[in-house]
């Protein structure tokens, strides 16, 4: 049952990342800028004839619909073709280089939102409209209501030019080399026992990843408060409390699993607004991920880059959905019951 | 299926805005404040030829990088200090609301009026027209929204059109889902079927009878989605491909701001306080409102 259910979802990304494919591919052939003259822009004095083989070799001048079907041809084995603006190296090389760094970005916030935001959403709960509640929401608001790129700024300029504490800038001090395993380098100071690079680089993903990190702590903190509140309040945990459980017991053992189970939802579609908001942050902090690659191959006009990096986002953002139905399906024996009867 | 006649038991329908909403607005005294403020960046962006002191795009070469007046060496000419082109960062402030609240009403009234637009049809009539709007909706869902703005605004480069076309790509999805969802329940409840039974036209049914029952959740998600297109624009400009270069806007001076942080770093946060607050207010009024609309919903 598990593997016809998450076998259907699969099937149904098909059209999906298909849509996706084309709006891309057509969004970036309308743009103005011609990749080619961007290209010739920084290799000098060039003759037509080049420009025209240039032209070939990149199929730019093949109708539209045969450059989409080369594009989807190649991009099903992961080929994008050569970058435009990276010297000709593959795509697929540029964005590899880049890929673990927005990784192990992203998962950092993913695991900073979550264990901030989780304690001090079940805390708020506990007393509602209590104190501790009312500056929660109120935290929870203002990391909604932030842009991201204005909240990097303001801790780049407090813990890092103002006090010195926080690196604001890079994956790691210059000077320290790491032989690369995983790319992630934190793991990877972890695997080669190398103490003083560990500390270095979470140092250096404390201040994007707490950005990137703030608005889906709000979020999840709202979430897992209202869902709390509602547990709480039911009879089975009445029940609990009157057999004279301590409070303790009842909100971890007996109400915090089935509040988490609608948080999980909002958490998966949340960290699909962390990948959105990661662009902007890796802007913020010059941090060398796939989100800044993104932003500097629009400015060249370098579409397979963009092409790539835009499906890469969405593909992940579809899979951490199907992740979401998944556990959320294995966490509530509610929501497998009527698909086991269609 | 269960039978109908129980639903139309338990989905009771409130026609309309539920009586003493304005009332039970004005008792909150958090989402009046937010109106209020609100209406003081209403006012800020109408009024900003009157209150600028400066015309937002001169440069004062006396003025470059002043501090703000309550700094040491501030200047009260410059209340909020001046950029690295000498431009008064107060005047702008005031000016670059505008296009923030332009941008945000225009693309939210596109996106409710296009969401609910095929929304409603859809769940009304269900068969081909649902089935081929919710496969484009799900296509739409997969898409990473900023990334997707980035590359419209790529292509096209910075201009207004392009950018409201941008942010509303997708932003009509959420309430293309609220309209049909409630249509669809609204379609089965004993008011429709008595409005069907006296003769009344489709069009009359789907305006009049379901429009004003379903209006009050899309009112207040029109609110939220304020929030999130004020913040997406200020995003997009952030990164130079917002709002062309030449009209003041906050991310755009955010972004200008960004190379002197070092030493002039009210010229970059200064304006992003301007976001802050007025998507604070937004997300404060929106609550307010959805608990005066659906007193159920209170928490």
């Amino acid at each position: 049952m598990w593997m016809r259910f998450i076998g259907q979802r699969l099937l149904q990304l098909i059209p999906v990342l298909a849509g996706v494919s084309m709006i891309v591919f057509l969004t970036m052939h309308l743009t103005p800028g011609d990749p080619i003259e961007h290209m010739l822009g920084q290799a000098g004095r060039i003759t037509q004839r080049q420009i025209d083989e240039l032209r070939a070799h990149y199929a730019l001048d093949r109708p539209m619909l045969v450059q989409y079907g080369l594009f989807l041809k190649r991009a099903l084995v992961g080929d994008f073709g050569p970058s435009y603006s990276h010297l000709g190296r593959p795509v697929r090389e540029v964005v590899a280089e880049r890929l673990p760094a927005t990784l192990e970005l992203t998962l950092f916030s993913f695991a900073l939102a979550l264990a901030l935001s989780v304690p001090v959403g079940v805390l708020a709960s506990v007393r509602p409209q209590g104190l501790f509640d009312r500056l929660a929401t109120a935290g929870a608001l203002l990391g909604i209501s932030m842009p991201g790129f204005w909240l990097g700024l303001v801790l780049m300029i407090l813990f890092g030019l103002r006090l010195h504490w926080l690196p604001i800038s890079g994956r790691l001090d210059l000077g320290l080399v790491l032989p690369s395993a995983t790319g992630l380098n934190s793991l990877d100071a972890l695997i080669a026992g190398d103490g003083a690079a560990l500390w270095s680089a979470l140092r250096h993903l404390l201040l994007p990843g707490l950005t990137m990190a703030a608005p889906m702590a709000a979020m999840v903190v709202r979430m897992v408060r209202s869902s709390m509140i509602g547990v709480l309040s039911q009879d089975y945990v009445q029940f609990a409390r009157a057999k004279g459980l301590p409070e303790r017991a009842v909100i971890c053992k007996h109400a915090l699993g089935n509040a988490l189970i609608p948080a999980v939802n909002v958490v998966a579609l949340q960290a699909g607004l962390l990948l959105s908001g990661n662009m902007v942050i890796e802007v913020v902090f010059q941090y060398p991920g796939i989100g800044k690659l993104a932003v500097d191959a629009i400015s060249s006009a370098d579409y397979p880059l963009v092409q790539a990096i835009v499906l890469i986002y969405a593909l992940s953002y579809v899979l951490l959905n199907l992740g979401a139905d998944v556990l959320h399906m294995v966490l509530d024996p509610r929501i497998r019951r009527p698909q086991e009867g269609r | 299926m269960a039978s109908p006649w129980v639903e139309d038991a338990t989905l009771e329908p409130t026609p309309g805005t539920p009586p003493g909403t304005l009332k039970l607005l004005l008792k909150n005294r958090v989402a009046l404040a937010s109106g209020l403020v609100l209406l003081g960046f209403v006012i800020v962006a109408l009024f900003a030829p009157l209150l600028a002191p400066h015309d937002p795009g001169k440069q004062h070469p006396e003025a470059i990088r002043a501090s703000p007046f309550w700094l040491p060496g501030g200047d009260i000419r410059f209340p909020l200090g001046a950029d690295s082109l000498g431009r008064d960062l107060l005047s702008r402030t005031i000016y670059g609301a505008r296009v923030s609240i332009l941008l945000g009403v225009v693309v939210v009234l596109l996106t409710l009026v296009m969401g609910t637009g095929l929304g409603m049809p859809a769940g009304y009539f269900g068969g081909w027209l649902d089935t081929v709007l919710s496969r484009a909706v799900d296509i739409l869902l997969a898409f990473p929204f900023l990334i997707f703005a980035l590359a419209i605004m790529a292509s096209t480069g910075p201009n207004l059109v392009a950018l409201v076309s941008a942010l509303a790509f997708k932003g009509w999805v959420d309430f293309y889902r609220v309209a049909r969802a409630d249509t669809l329940a609204a379609r089965e409840s004993s008011y429709v079927t008595a409005a069907r039974g006296i003769g009344a036209s489709t069009p009359y049914i789907l305006f009049r009878e379901i429009l004003p029952n379903i209006a009050p959740p899309l009112i207040v998600l029109a609110t939220l989605r304020m929030a999130v297109i004020i913040i997406a624009e200020a995003s997009l400009s952030f990164l130079g491909i917002g709002v062309p270069p030449g009209i003041p806007a906050w991310g755009t001076m955010v972004a200008d701001g960004r190379g002197d942080i070092a030493g002039a770093w009210w010229t970059a946060t200064i304006p992003g306080l301007a976001v802050l607050g007025l998507v604070l207010a937004v997300n404060l009024f929106g609550e307010g409102l959805r608990d005066a609309l659906d007193p159920r919903m209170r928490r």
